[in-house]
């Protein structure tokens, strides 16, 4: 569909349009191009700077502007593992931005930022577009870090190859998410590419570009974008605080603070700013040990909250008085375990 | 379920087993296709295979002259030295030599002999390129085209001003062209097309990573416009350099583009730019980022006059600079030489395992780059090849020299000599006489008299007063008429370059004589002088003298407008109403 075309008719009505048709394809050189949809979509991308800098570790990834506004999308990744992370919108405005949550099984994260009651484009997920095998897709995104200062994000042309299950893996890992994903022949797994939008010719959002991965049959590079129903729901969670706990107070303030060490877990040291929760060692005879913890084990949720780093995971358990149940929910290789533990102080009382 | 590879070939086969039931594509998918062809058909025919001349295959280049004159990667000639064969869609093969360099901006002029009606490419506007259009990169990856029948990929342009950092000191690519069209190994020096068949670019790098080097959706394309500055540099057989504005700028806490830097010899420091004011506008570029900055500078040839905006305490202020070299022509050819030489990010022979990356531990390698190597030439391409150093191909640049002397000698002079009386009527009021012999000049204007000993050094002369020395200049001017290009002191050509207007390029001649440098330019059709600058030092502003109003007299085209212009400030315009040169005055 020639999309230069398409938005015009909305401007001159059909009538008038069956008329322009010809003569529009026929004269311009660069009929069928993308520029408009290009100029439509590129402001609602951002590019993000956060963590890493050093070889093999880019310290930028890519983000889309979703409602309300102050919103961002991206991925999870080391990249927003830092004090400061900072979005370059297409005009050049700099904004902080913070964290507000993520999802471990769809590896999406919401970042949030103050726009200064100045306007920023959107992408409204409600919104979104769908796409079958053999339409024609655009993927916007920060690769290699090109677009620096006020240029706008890098566009890639493409065809959505095949509509299937991700079965991908990131080092010996496998990627945790196994719905339906948009395999593309755009390559999407460049550098800095993830978190950025893959949309149709018309514009429509169809997915976020995942992070890079290989499959796990051939080994080789996969270019794929989750698909906006993959995470929809979840991102309205994080964005409504559904998983935000009420601030600690004197009335729920524990008295004795139940902590890692009581349940006989103990993480791996917290020596980055988002250190994941990783369990480093589990003591002989404890409630982790009775529990069926295991060494590496990584602890993404607390009593149903997100733990997206040690500091966060001790503190949600803190947030239990001593004698309490605690329900943790552990990702092992690709599985995803819940154990409840009690701190053996309190068994033995 | 969980394979792609499956999946793909699933729902391939069904697509085959419905697209079996369907008819013909729609109308417009076919009228698309056949326009495609038709552009693929165009384009094919200019681009060039090029190969050194033990017949390796080395990278791509594209005609963009009937007579032969093409582009290509520095990085692709180089290794070839003075000589390459070029293979074209007609399977022939084609001898030519190299004319110009342009190592930081990667950019080489080549020109193929055996015809005069080479295929050539149409050249387009790389400013009017915007990101979602589509284009088309032809040329020899992996040195496929062993046939000469050029490889074409299709893609659309993902990024436009693009600002690529350069590999070590050299290979800069500044507001250059991003594309996915697949741009890989051999590719390099051959040309981006647009929808419609027209040049916009020369390809010539890409961003790889994980998987190798083949492309992954990122290539640059050097733009075309930027090539079309450096074109009339390159057909001097120069090697080429590209331009300094003198100052060193950063981004402050707003934003903005500030002067960070200022060197106080420099032509934008003494037209006023000093540290901490905001750069607006350069040429035509608005300024907001210090990549911005970056990728306008980088666009400009060494020596060009740039208009330069530039706002200090809430005011602007425009000024014409003058731009100096990017490198010193010492350290530039110390480049060349293959001393600490950074590896092309492109490296132009299939199979080559990665390069080693910059901070790897230096190898010792083999110098592929530098001056080219003293190869036995024979035939078309020695006849055409002239080494010097400095230059990419002397041959080229003293084919200029005599085309302009040959263009302002013809007709001879009866009356040439160092004797000329020159009156008429000063603008501003008032008449002017200029009596100039060879030892001597006098100036009488209205706010007085001046005169210079011409058997001084000239490097002495600024008379008259806040000229920057006309009399000296002048003297100049007549001492190339008399003395000729061979007996004036060091003349080289400089190529084309703007003088009076930003779009009018014109021919410019540099000569040192005295320890100054003089300035010729010369109308490029007419050969008329048109301008004439008179350096006394490196570091102050030249005497600038603007010629218009030619006519003829006794044969000879002489101007009759004299504009003289010192910095900042205009000396003196000039009508001159009586040109007498006598008969037998003084030659040598």
């Amino acid at each position: 569909m020639n999309c230069e075309f398409s938005s015009m008719l909305r401007g001159v009505g059909l009538v008038l349009a069956s008329l322009a048709v010809p003569s529009l394809l026929a004269a311009a050189p660069n009929e069928g191009n993308f520029v408009q949809v290009v100029r439509q979509v590129q402001p609602k991308v951002v590019k993000i700077f956060g963590a890493g800098g050093l070889r093999g570790l880019e310290a930028y990834q890519s983000g889309i502007l979703i409602e309300p506004p102050g919103y961002v999308l991206t991925v999870s990744s080391y990249v927003l593992d830092a004090d400061e992370v900072t979005l370059v919108l297409d005009d050049g405005r700099r904004f902080d931005a913070s964290p507000v949550g993520s999802d471990p099984v769809t590896e999406i994260a919401i970042l949030r930022f103050d726009p200064r009651e100045e306007p920023v484009p959107m992408f409204d997920l409600s919104q979104s577009g769908s796409s079958d095998v053999g339409g024609r897709v655009l993927a916007f995104n920060n690769l290699f870090g090109i677009a620096t200062g006020n240029e706008s994000v890098s566009v890639l042309h493409g065809t959505v190859a095949a509509v299937a299950p991700l079965a991908a893996r990131r080092g010996a890992a496998n990627v945790r998410y196994r719905g339906d994903v948009y395999v593309v022949d755009a390559v999407t797994n460049n550098p800095g590419a993830a978190g950025g939008a893959l949309t149709d010719v018309h514009g429509r959002l169809l997915g976020l570009i995942g992070k890079e991965a290989r499959s796990q049959l051939t080994n080789t590079w996969l270019n794929f974008a989750l698909p906006v129903d993959a995470f929809a729901n979840v991102v309205e969670d994080i964005v409504a605080g559904r998983h935000q706990l009420p601030p600690l107070d004197e009335l729920n303030r524990p008295n004795r603070p139940l902590a890692c060490g009581d349940l006989g877990m103990i993480l791996v040291p917290d020596v980055v700013a988002r250190t994941p929760a990783y369990v480093d060692r589990v003591l002989p005879d404890s409630a982790a040990a009775r529990g069926g913890i295991q060494v590496d084990d990584l602890i993404v949720m607390v009593d149903g909250n997100f733990a997206g780093s040690c500091s966060e995971c001790e503190a949600l358990i803190a947030r239990n008085e001593i004698s309490d149940q605690v329900k943790l929910t552990l990702l092992r290789g690709d599985e995803v375990v819940e154990v409840v533990l009690q701190s053996q102080e309190q068994v033995e009382e | 379920m969980k394979i792609f590879s499956c999946s793909i070939l699933g729902l391939g086969l069904l697509a085959l087993a419905a697209g079996a039931a369907e008819a013909v594509p729609e109308e417009k998918v076919l009228r698309a296709q056949a326009d495609r062809i038709a552009v693929v058909r165009k384009i094919v025919e200019p681009t060039l295979a090029i190969i050194d001349t033990t017949g390796q295959g080395v990278g791509s280049g594209v005609v963009i002259s009937a007579d032969g004159y093409a582009l290509t990667n520095f990085h692709v000639s180089s290794p070839c030295g003075p000589a390459m064969k070029c293979g074209m869609t007609n399977g022939q093969l084609y001898d030519a030599v190299i004319v110009g360099m342009d190592p930081t901006g990667d950019v080489a002029l080549i020109k193929l002999f055996g015809r005069d009606d080479f295929p050539v490419a149409e050249m387009g506007d790389s400013d009017l390129v915007r990101t979602g259009h589509w284009a088309y990169v032809v040329g020899n990856p992996f040195a496929l085209s062993d046939d000469f029948q050029p490889s074409v990929s299709y893609g659309i342009i993902s990024g436009v001003h693009r600002y690529q950092y350069p590999a070590g000191t050299l290979l800069e690519y500044t507001d250059c062209l991003q594309t996915d069209a697949a741009i890989n190994p051999g590719n390099s020096g051959g040309p981006l097309f647009d929808a419609a068949g027209r040049l916009v670019g020369i390809n010539g790098r890409g961003s790889f990573e994980k998987r190798g080097r083949v492309n992954v959706g990122v290539g640059y394309a050097i733009s075309i416009n930027q090539i079309k500055r450096f074109l009339g540099y390159l057909k001097s057989g120069r090697i080429v350099d590209h331009a300094s504005l003198g100052a060193v700028v950063s981004a402050d806490e707003q934003g903005r583009v500030v002067v960070d830097d200022i060197l106080d010899d420099s032509d934008a420091f003494r037209r006023g730019l000093r540290y901490g004011d905001q750069l607006v506008r350069f040429a035509d570029y608005d300024l907001a980022t210090v990549n911005g900055f970056k990728n306008a500078l980088g666009t400009f040839p060494r020596g060009w006059r740039v208009p330069l905006v530039f706002r200090r305490h809430g005011r602007e202020h425009e000024c014409l600079a003058r731009l100096t070299g990017h490198h010193r022509q010492a350290e530039l050819l110390e480049l060349l030489e293959g001393r600490n030489w950074p590896q092309p990010e492109l490296p132009d022979r299939p199979g080559e395992p990665d390069e080693p990356l910059p901070d790897a531990p230096e190898q010792p390698k083999k110098p592929r780059f530098g001056l080219p190597a003293k190869a036995k030439l024979t035939g078309v391409v020695a006849e055409h090849y002239v080494a010097r150093r400095g230059y990419a191909n002397y041959w080229f640049n003293q084919y200029h020299q005599d085309r302009i002397w040959n263009k302002i000698s013809a007709g001879k002079d009866p009356h040439g000599g160092y004797d000329w009386v020159v009156g008429g009527k000063v603008e501003t009021g008032g008449d002017f006489r200029i009596e100039l012999s060879r030892h001597r000049g006098t100036i009488e204007m209205p706010r007085g008299v001046s005169s210079a000993d011409l058997t001084l050094p000239v490097t002495e002369s600024s008379s008259p007063p806040g000229s920057g020395g006309l009399l000296a200049a002048l003297h100049g001017w007549q001492r190339l008429r008399v003395a000729g290009l061979g007996k004036f002191g060091d003349v080289y050509y400089l190529g084309t370059l703007p003088w009076d207007k930003p779009d009018n390029l014109v021919d410019c001649l540099v000569g040192v004589y005295g320890g100054a440098e003089y300035r010729f330019y010369f109308d490029p059709e007419s050969a008329d002088l048109v301008g004439l600058e008179f350096f006394r030092t490196s570091d102050d502003d030249p005497c600038e003298i603007y010629f218009e109003d030619q006519r003829d007299v006794d044969g000879l085209r002489l101007p009759h407008r004299w504009v003289i212009r010192y910095g900042d400030e205009i000396y003196a315009a000039l009508e001159v109403n009586s040109f007498d040169r006598p008969e037998g005055s003084d030659t040598e």
